[in-house]
């Protein structure tokens, strides 16, 4: 019998289909996956194995009978972010403790409404805050992937699988479930995807309603897949997305059959290639990659133009003012009264103060300091009011571009994985993690990371491309056109299988 | 920008976070630095620049002004560290 934990999502789809095998033989696998691995990688912080195999019985239930819906049976990894009810919920701090929520997130509804099966709940940075799930108040998790050494064998270190979605993205290249949820304030969906070998993509703000996410910073927060295959994320993407009456942000536009506008290819589409992230000190590995990814568009019948997007610099320094600002205000409500962590004080203040000393991690803490200081009486003006008006340039160098071109290619990341430890010293050194990323959530577009390569020590390097609002479609027209030519990237042994 | 520990002090208090001597004084470096790089935003002229206040042009959406929720008491006391007859108890407030 094939092992079920290779298959890609569409692959065990169309198996579940054709009766090859049971939804509750292909959660078993998985769940037999998670047991073996999920002491040294460390990507779930909650199996639900009990929940998971009800799930699959009742998908094989509807599959015998027919009418089965877009995922049914398919095992699924589900980001701590996203609030699952009765089960618990952390965001992986230590603040929500034994926190089960009363209710379900919409894009969890809407994935077990389409038949998917939960496995269990994802590890990820604290409040979704890292570039390397590092901040985790369960633990690192460590990337299925290894560097090379010069002898052809994997090296012992460990690598992070980016970050905040981490135990998304190393679930899934691990073949620990078939897909997973993620979240992307400012490239944590296509960050660890680009680090793992993965596809990633973040939809466009509003297509996929916040209701039920734990909130880091509502203006930038979008839920979307991290998957192994173009497709795959395009099957996911389509259930996760939905207009929602309980998110004002959510947009009432149908969600087209993703799918199907992947597979129109590329021929006629404008690609445009931005001169200024062509940054000081980017890695050669990483230039030629991009250049390669410009060569197979091209073959494939797409045009390319250098467009340039002048404020591309300032979206960093713009991010970690709006971010923290609004995590400030948004992670005010873990007070150590309504749920949570409660560390007695001598008073109600000192309740408070004690509460969130002990309930909140070390970057956590830098972040909401910092929007707390630029929020403070006297400083709106010079920090909050001007990142915003900064963020109507970033947006505009993008209105504009899209006078000239459809979609625009750059790299995901400005190097491959790195190893533990290596960057959690200097925060600003991981902030330049999402220099490429940022830009996307700050002008509110859809972003992709797919795979295109290795690096010269053996690990995944990620392209994105960017698209119009709305027009995720283009995005996976152009991701499929560089998957084929690229190919696909797992790591070379199964060692987490012990 | 430079951030002393007293403004340290100052903003954990307003963020309701106790830090120890220790802590703010790593803070007091890491916030610094973190403020003195977004210092390059000064460069950028926006004078004549509204702020974004949405991604996508949308109407904000309305409803009826009507209940559509409710009688939920036993849920929303349910995570409470401390609840006494669906009140969240805490220490104390008033003399």
């Amino acid at each position: 019998m094939t092992d079920l934990t290779k298959l890609t999502l569409a692959e065990a789809r169309a198996g579940l289909q054709r009766k090859e095998f049971s939804a509750v033989e292909l959660t078993r696998a998985h769940l037999d996956a998670i047991e073996k691995a999920n002491g040294a990688l460390n990507a779930f912080i909650l199996v639900t194995a009990d929940h998971a195999l009800a799930q699959a019985k009742a998908s094989d239930e509807r599959l015998a009978k027919g009418g089965a819906r877009l995922l049914e049976g398919l095992p699924l990894g589900h980001k701590d972010l996203f609030c699952t009810k009765g089960i618990r919920t952390t965001a992986c701090s230590k603040i929500l403790d034994d926190f089960k929520p009363t209710y379900e997130s919409t894009v969890g509804q809407n994935l077990w409404d389409a038949g998917a099966v939960m496995l269990g709940k994802l590890n990820n940075d604290e409040f979704a805050m890292g570039s390397s799930n590092e901040t985790s108040a369960f633990g690192s998790v460590v990337s299925p992937w290894r560097r090379l050494g010069t002898d052809g064998k994997p090296k012992a270190d460990k690598l992070v699988p980016g970050g905040s979605s981490g135990g998304s993205s190393a679930a899934v290249a691990a073949g620990l479930c078939l897909g997973a949820t993620a979240t992307d304030t400012g490239g944590s969906i296509r960050q660890p995807a680009a680090l793992t070998g993965t596809v990633g993509i973040k939809p466009t703000y509003g297509r996929c309603s916040r209701w039920g996410i734990v909130a880091f910073a509502s203006s930038l927060d979008q839920a979307g897949p991290i998957a192994r295959t173009v497709e795959d994320a395009a099957m996911m993407l389509r259930s996760m997305a939905s207009s929602d009456p309980k998110d004002t942000t959510s947009v009432d536009m149908p969600v087209p059959d993703y799918v199907k506008q992947m597979k129109e290819g590329v021929k006629g589409l404008r690609v445009g290639v931005p001169k200024e992230y062509r940054v000081d000190g980017m890695s050669k590995e990483i230039e030629a990659l991009w250049d390669k990814g410009i060569a197979w568009l091209k073959a494939a019948g797409a045009s390319i133009h250098e467009i340039s997007l002048p404020h591309t610099k300032y979206a960093l320094p713009a991010y970690y003012i709006v971010a923290p600002a609004e995590a400030s205000s948004n992670l005010a409500r873990y007070d150590g009264v309504r749920y949570g962590l409660r560390v007695k004080g001598d008073d109600l203040i000192d309740t408070y103060e004690n509460t969130r000393a002990a309930g909140f991690g070390k970057e956590v803490k830098r972040r909401i300091l910092i929007g707390t200081y630029v929020l403070s009486a006297g400083y709106y003006d010079a920090y909050y009011l001007k990142a915003q008006k900064v963020r109507t340039l970033i947006k505009r160098d993008f209105d504009q571009a899209w006078d000239k071109v459809d979609v625009v290619l750059t790299p995901t990341t400005p190097s491959p994985a790195f190893a533990e430890g290596e960057k959690t010293g200097d925060p600003l050194a991981m902030y330049l993690e999402d220099i490429f990323t940022v830009t996307v959530n700050m002008a509110g577009l859809p972003g992709i990371s797919v795979p295109a390569g290795l690096s010269g020590e053996g690990t995944p390097l990620g392209l994105q491309l960017i698209g119009k609002p709305f027009d995720e479609g283009t995005l996976f027209r152009s991701a499929k056109a560089i998957e084929d030519a690229a190919g696909h990237f797992s790591p070379a042994q199964r060692w987490w299988l012990g | 920008m430079h951030v002393d520990e007293t403004t340290v002090r100052r903003i954990a208090r307003l963020a309701r976070i106790k830090i120890t001597d220790e802590e703010a004084k790593g803070l007091e470096k890491e916030l610094s630095g973190i403020l003195d790089w977004v210092e390059q935003l000064k460069q950028v002229d926006t004078d004549a620049v509204e702020p974004m206040t949405r991604v996508v042009a949308q109407d904000l959406k309305k409803r009826q002004d009507v209940v559509t929720d409710g009688a939920k008491v036993d849920d929303i006391v349910a995570n409470a560290p401390l609840s006494e007859d669906h009140f969240f108890v805490v220490p104390k407030v008033v003399e």
